[in-house]
């Protein structure tokens, strides 16, 4: 085809199969640092528009307002196969940006749950998103160096969290790590769908 | 320490209001745009096109199908900007929107190779 002729075939383009990740967690998580440890790309950064009323459903509804401010998101790509690519999608977690999660969570995997141990609460509300919505999660708690080590069995008591919810330890800077931790996340949801769908 | 106050720092955006680079619109056109949309331009950016310079820039960036998140980190514009700027494109016929295909949870034997897959990384 002629370059720069209209397309009369556009259902003709090979589109990948997509699979979508969510990074959540509070501010100074790792989101950023996972999501660049283990994209084949240079992590890409994008910001939403943020309104007062961010409880509307489109991000960018509200810009004629005077009030607006931005929220970054993270963006990574693996690509499995040439027609197979994994995107991942890191967000803050906090009610006031679950606009964004309706948005992003739409067909996804599952998420990663990001959790400095420091400040374990700062994971409630993206445990409670996913929890609500139902969508498969794991916890990963990356662990700076600086941080106290409590059990993991004592973070998953202190999160409320059913003992089916992985809660496994990380390093956000390393891409093994990085990658175990999506692995976890796609094995679970693998678990729990044979769960709901007993053979 | 991070608090709210932080985002106004110098991370905090272009001054330039999101609709100024929209031509004053303030939500996209037609069907909704999901951020892994592929986008294509149909005709080549050589012509004189009348289009935003905004748009022109969006143009040149997807040659073959280009995911519309990777416009707007390209561009680094916000999500919302770059999905009005293609939604008129597209009203234009000046790109094409390919749906890419979402793998769900039900797709196991895709999900094992996703699985099998990031092992290899």
């Amino acid at each position: 085809m002629a370059y720069g002729v209209y397309d009369p075939h556009p259902a003709a383009v090979a589109t990948p199969a997509t699979v979508k990740i969510l990074i959540a967690g509070g501010f100074g998580a790792g989101k950023t640092t996972l999501v660049g440890s283990v994209s084949e790309i240079r992590p890409l950064r994008t910001e939403e528009t943020l309104s007062d009323r961010s409880e509307l459903v489109d991000s960018l509804y509200g810009v004629e307002q005077k009030s607006t401010t931005t929220v970054a998101m993270d963006f990574g790509r693996i690509t499995i196969r040439d027609d197979l690519v994994v995107y991942l999608f890191g967000t803050p977690g906090q009610r006031r940006f679950w606009f964004m999660w309706d948005d992003l969570s739409y067909g996804a995997l599952g998420a990663v749950v990001l959790a400095d141990e420091r400040r374990l609460a700062d994971c409630f509300p993206s445990i409670d998103y996913f929890e609500r919505n139902k969508i498969p999660f794991v916890v990963a708690v990356n662990s700076f160096d600086d941080a106290q080590h409590h059990s993991l069995e004592t973070i998953t008591q202190a999160l409320s969290l059913s003992g089916r919810v992985p809660v496994i330890r990380c390093d956000a800077r390393r891409r093994e790590s990085s990658r175990d931790v999506l692995v976890t996340l796609a094995q679970h949801a693998i678990a729990l769908h044979h769960e709901a769908q007993p053979a | 320490m991070q608090h709210e106050g932080a985002w106004l720092d110098g991370d905090a955006g272009p001054v330039v209001r999101p609709y100024a680079l929209t031509g004053g619109l303030t939500r996209p056109s037609g069907q909704r745009l999901d951020l892994l949309d592929m986008v294509r331009a149909v005709h080549t950016t050589g012509r004189n096109l009348p289009v935003s310079p905004e748009q022109a820039d969006v143009l040149r960036r997807c040659p073959i199908p280009v995911p519309l998140v990777e416009l707007a980190a390209d561009l680094k514009l916000p999500t919302g900007v770059v999905k009005i700027l293609v939604s008129n494109l597209r009203d234009r016929g000046l790109v094409t929107i390919h749906r890419s295909k979402s793998v769900g949870l039900s797709d196991l034997k895709i999900l094992q190779e996703v699985v099998d897959g990031l092992r290899r990384l």
